[in-house]
């Protein structure tokens, strides 16, 4: 599946790699033979053919190289940044296409940054991007994305003016705007050396929104600067009157939120095409991509910010998306995102490394360079302290001083820069070169050295961690309760906050977004309580299986007619009672897909029997639940639906809930029962375990929940008799007239028999998960014996398939 | 305003009772909050059940009974005492909202511990509605159908076995190895207090009492 995300990737990167070389090295030469053909070349050499192509292939493949190798590198990477060390690899490869050819043949143009490696980088970002920690401190975001970013373009572009003025660093040709506008490039923060140390560290997920919105927003914000900047140098000094200067700002904020606004039209575009690619699924990852680079360039053409469309782009519409599209699809986007992402980052860096090698572009003015450094550092800290100290007086929690620091410290500047510098026009700024080898080496110093020790300084300032903990449905619950409380609290006080806001948007969410976005089957599952539920009830029932694995029992394995029942059963809309008894044997033949898994069960069950069940579990969990994946090979192009995940968790699902119907069973002989419980019939105690199960199991595959047959379900809940657990229902199996030998009757009373006290039964609740701990004790304390009686009537209907049989 | 003499006069007493449980507000968020007192109770002494049911925005709070049955528990009054209210006054108001308030950055970590003990106790008291130190199966059940009743998707059926699936991982985390025979009574506090430790009570609970113009309600997003 992967794959095909893998193949666009290169695809994409190729193409665009073929802009980096054809700038350079001008129009490939298509050459044409056969003008004046002696005889018929069996083979020809045709270099110019491919060159151009060839080249970008192999110089993304160099950097990949580059990567692999810097990546199995632990102990260097654990100390070095990884973006510090592409810079390096970069030099290195730089050098040696300098010894070579003694020119720079190489470097990242603006056009190929701008248009192919920067989109997806960025749509990943807004992609990935965590909306309601994003919106919750979108308020902080914004003023240091926004102010803070306006704060560093002019400070450094006017203390360099003043420098220049007191006669700081010689003779140069800079005015007040061409400073201003170098401040504005330079006031680009870039993510992603910062992520990575994050990432590594865990910090708290306040510090972690707080840089990566700000220095995503930031990045947008920081091409609108410049744009502006740009046309007032173009427009040149004397032309500039208030006007121009009203006008210039009104068209920053026209950009900035008419950018992101192209972004959320597009964001929801997306999400509405989702809604209907149901038989287009194969293609259907590609429409994000197509529809994301598409905001990018529609911003661009019309002049807007193209980073925060695309960024908005990527935010609106991932809830959508991944609501509406199938889970393979969104895994398939996931997956081509990040490698979109990961491809372009290196090769970003890599190419910024190379682009040292130069000597036209080394201009040296120590003045320049070092002032340059030291304000980029000073002005930052001063910024990010002084906005914080504003923001932390309306702020709940207060941003801590140490954060700050962090936060100061972390403004990294990255490519964005870069590639702004190598777009500024010679003609109208003289000092171009100094000013790209100043912005190299800003970005070089910060990426390298403040990138290797920002790792120590976190580690050092014990920056607030944050609390990696396991998602409980009681936490969830209380969550969710405790929001409302919060929401209730406030609207009995009368104040109009943050809860206020958010139960309102999402009362209107909830009610008119996901409504007209989602797809109505989507809607349904969508609520992450359900969600929570429904993973653990998955947990358990894997826990279970491979609780039986462990063990080295293969019970479960053996019995495979279980799955035909349950197959069915699920399948099939109304819950047809009758079927799901195991006794029965009608109507199994509808779903014949089991049985070709039986066989591959089959074949393994015999490798490992000769394997002496030593490497059993091994073995299993590598084939169970694959086989048919493996085994068979599909050659449409359209089609990928062989054994998708969503079988084998059915699987799974529906042989755990037959086991552990054995096991009740099984377990239970010869116990008398308790009185309250006698009036229950033995078939609904058989169904009960099962229904709950297959009922959340139902539930999320979305449509077959409603056609369930409810009436059952409320029987189980029978006023006053409280709640039976199913592991301990009392038994009156006609299994009970199978003569059990005493002893095996009392090896199970002794230690796995269960007598509930009254109360226990009465209350205990009855949920799958209760019998996480159960169930496998019985299994395993049960002995081979009881279970073969108990497959001898099930292996009857088992050759309704022929497979079977033979 | 009718009561205005009443309330200067009982400024002092109020400040006390807010010094008492930490609740550092200044005087002009004690005022803030007494006009909204007034303006719910309709300029009297007490608020009653009805009156707080009668706010609109409540409406869609799928938990709102719980709400306004915490308002007049006089557990949560800070003195030890069961048993409810029919009306309360603005200081036992006070003492609602005091579960509330933001923590000081300047608290130390005993404040803290104290501050988020009383939070945690709180919220176990929404569930714990017969007030005997623990959350039965039944009271959580209640509690979680309620919550998840706005949302279509879930139904009563279900919410019943998310609870119960809660309450049983409760159980499984609190008491490892539980005998099978074993009866697992309910949440008590310390479980409660325990399993909820990843969630940040102390900062999260809280909310600014500050800007409330009950008259004109800006319509603002404090920035943050």
């Amino acid at each position: 599946m992967l794959r095909c995300g893998y193949a666009l990737f290169w695809l994409l990167e190729s193409v665009l790699l073929i802009c980096v070389v054809s700038s350079v090295k001008g129009e490939a030469v298509v050459t044409r033979e056969g003008s004046n053909i002696t005889g018929i070349p069996i083979i020809s050499f045709k270099w110019h053919h491919v060159e151009t192509p060839y080249l970008v292939a192999f110089w993304v493949l160099v950097s990949f190289l580059g990567k692999l190798v810097i990546e199995a590198n632990h102990h260097v990477t654990s100390v070095i940044p990884e973006s510090a060390l592409l810079i390096c690899f970069g030099f290195i490869l730089g050098g040696m296409i300098w010894a070579a050819d003694k020119v720079q043949t190489f470097r990242l143009t603006p056009t190929v940054f701008f248009f192919y490696l920067l989109p997806q980088v960025i749509l990943d970002a807004g992609y990935h991007m965590p909306n309601k920690l994003f919106f919750t401190n979108l308020g902080g975001i914004l003023v240091h994305a926004v102010i803070g970013t306006c704060w560093n373009a002019a400070s450094l572009g006017l203390s360099l003016w003043g420098c220049q003025m007191g006669g700081a660093m010689g003779d140069l040709d800079i005015g007040l705007l061409q400073y201003l506008l170098f401040g504005s490039l330079m006031a680009a923060v870039d993510p992603v050396a910062v992520i990575a140390v994050f990432e590594q560290v865990h910090v708290n997920d306040v510090l972690f929104i707080m840089v990566f919105g700000e220095s995503l927003l930031n990045d947008g914000v920081t091409v609108v600067l410049f744009n502006v900047f740009d046309a007032f140098v173009s427009l040149g000094g004397p032309k500039i009157d208030a006007a121009e200067i009203i006008k210039g700002i009104v068209s920053f904020f026209v950009v900035a939120f008419g950018g992101s606004l192209v972004g959320l039209v597009f964001g929801l575009l997306i999400s509405l095409l989702t809604r209907c690619t149901k038989n287009i699924q194969i293609i259907e990852p590609g429409f994000i991509f197509v529809l994301g680079y598409l905001s990018y360039l529609t911003a661009e053409m019309l002049s807007l910010s193209a980073i925060l469309s695309i960024v908005f782009c990527g935010m609106c519409c991932q809830k959508y998306i991944n609501a509406n599209m199938d889970e393979n699809s969104v895994q398939t986007v996931r997956y081509a995102m990040k490698a979109f992402a990961n491809g372009s980052e290196t090769i970003i860096f890599v190419f910024l490394g190379i682009s040292a090698i130069d000597k036209v572009i080394w201009v040296w003015n120590t003045g320049f360079i070092l002032l340059t450094l030291l304000f980029v550092l000073v002005y930052r800290f001063i910024g990010v302290f002084f906005l914080t100290w504003i923001l932390n007086r309306y702020r709940l929690v207060p941003l801590e001083f140490v954060d700050q620091v962090i936060m100061s410290y972390g403004g990294l500047r990255g490519a964005v820069a870069y590639g702004l510098a190598v777009m500024l026009d010679e003609n109208k700024i003289k000092e171009k070169n100094l000013m790209v080898c100043t912005t190299l080496i800003v970005v070089y110093f910060t990426v390298i050295l403040q990138g290797i020790t920002m790792k120590p300084l976190v580690m050092w300032l014990k920056v607030k961690r944050a609390a990696v903990t396991e998602v409980s449905l009681l936490e969830k619950l209380t969550n969710k309760m405790f929001n409302h409380t919060l929401v209730a609290i406030e609207d009995i006080s009368g104040q109009i906050g943050h809860n206020y806001m958010r139960s309102k948007w999402k009362y209107f969410e909830e009610n008119w977004m996901s409504w007209i976005l989602m797809k109505p089957s989507a809607r349904k599952k969508q609520d992450q309580v359900f969600d929570v539920f429904h993973q653990l009830n998955l947990k358990d029932a894997m826990e279970y299986v491979t609780e039986g694995e462990r063990r080295g029992s293969l019970e479960f394995v053996r019995n495979e007619n279980s799955i035909i029942d349950f197959k069915k059963k699920s399948e099939s809309e109304s819950f047809d009672i009758n079927n799901a008894n195991m006794s029965n044997d009608h109507g199994a033949i509808r779903d014949p897909i089991p049985s070709v898994s039986l066989e591959m069960h089959e074949q393994i069950m015999k490798a490992v029997r000769e394997a002496e069940a030593i490497n059993a579990h091994h073995l299993l969990d590598q084939h169970l639940y694959k086989s048919r994946k493996q085994h068979r090979h599909r050659f449409s192009r359209s089609h990928f639906d062989i054994n998708r995940d969503e079988k084998e968790v059915q699987e799974i699902f529906q042989r755990t809930m037959r086991n552990r119907m054995k096991s009740f069973t099984s377990a239970k002989m010869g116990v008398k029962p308790p009185k309250t419980i006698v009036k229950h019939t033995q078939k609904e105690q058989q169904q009960k375990p099962m229904k709950i199960l297959s009922r959340s199991f139902l539930g999320s595959e979305g449509d077959s929940a409603s056609g369930y047959d409810q009436s059952y379900m409320r029987a189980t809940y029978r006023a006053g008799a409280g709640i039976e657990n199913p592991a301990f229902m009392p038994d009156l199996d006609p299994m009970d007239l199978l003569q059990i030998p005493p002893w095996l009757g009392e090896s199970e009373l002794d230690s796995s028999m269960v007598a509930l006290s009254h109360r226990a039964q009465v209350d205990l609740p009855r949920t799958p998960s209760n019998l996480r701990r159960l169930a496998p004790l019985r299994i395993s304390t049960r002995s081979t014996a009881s279970f073969t009686l108990e497959n001898i009537p099930d292996t009857q209907h088992a050759c309704v398939f022929p497979q079977n049989c033979n | 305003m009718y009561n205005y003499k009443h309330y200067c006069k009982n400024l002092h007493k109020y400040i006390h009772i807010v010094d008492v449980c930490f609740f550092t507000v200044s005087q002009e968020q004690i005022k803030n909050l007494y006009q909204r007192f007034q303006q719910l109770s309709g300029n009297h002494e007490k608020i009653s059940r009805d009156d707080l049911e009668r706010i609109p925005a409540l409406n869609n709070n799928p938990i709102r009974k719980q709400i306004i049955t915490a308002f007049f528990d006089k557990r949560n009054q800070h003195q030890n005492d069961v048993g409810s209210l029919d009306e309360i006054g603005f200081e036992q108001f006070l003492m609602v909202m005091s579960h509330f308030r933001p923590v000081n950055s300047t608290a130390t970590e005993e404040e803290k511990v104290t501050v988020r003990k009383q939070k945690l106790r709180f919220l176990f008291n929404m569930h714990d509605t017969d007030n005997d130190g623990i959350i039965t199966l039944d009271e959580y059940r209640t509690v979680v159908e309620e919550l998840l009743s706005q949302s279509g998707a879930i139904e009563t059926e279900v919410a019943r076995s998310i609870a119960d699936a809660a309450m049983l991982e409760v159980a499984s985390t609190n008491v490892p190895h539980m005998a099978p025979d074993d009866f697992y009574e309910g949440i008590t506090f310390e479980h409660f207090e325990q399993i909820l430790k990843g969630i940040e009570m102390e900062s999260r609970m809280s909310i600014r009492f500050l800007d409330m113009n009950t008259a004109t309600m800006r319509c603002g997003k404090l920035s943050s």
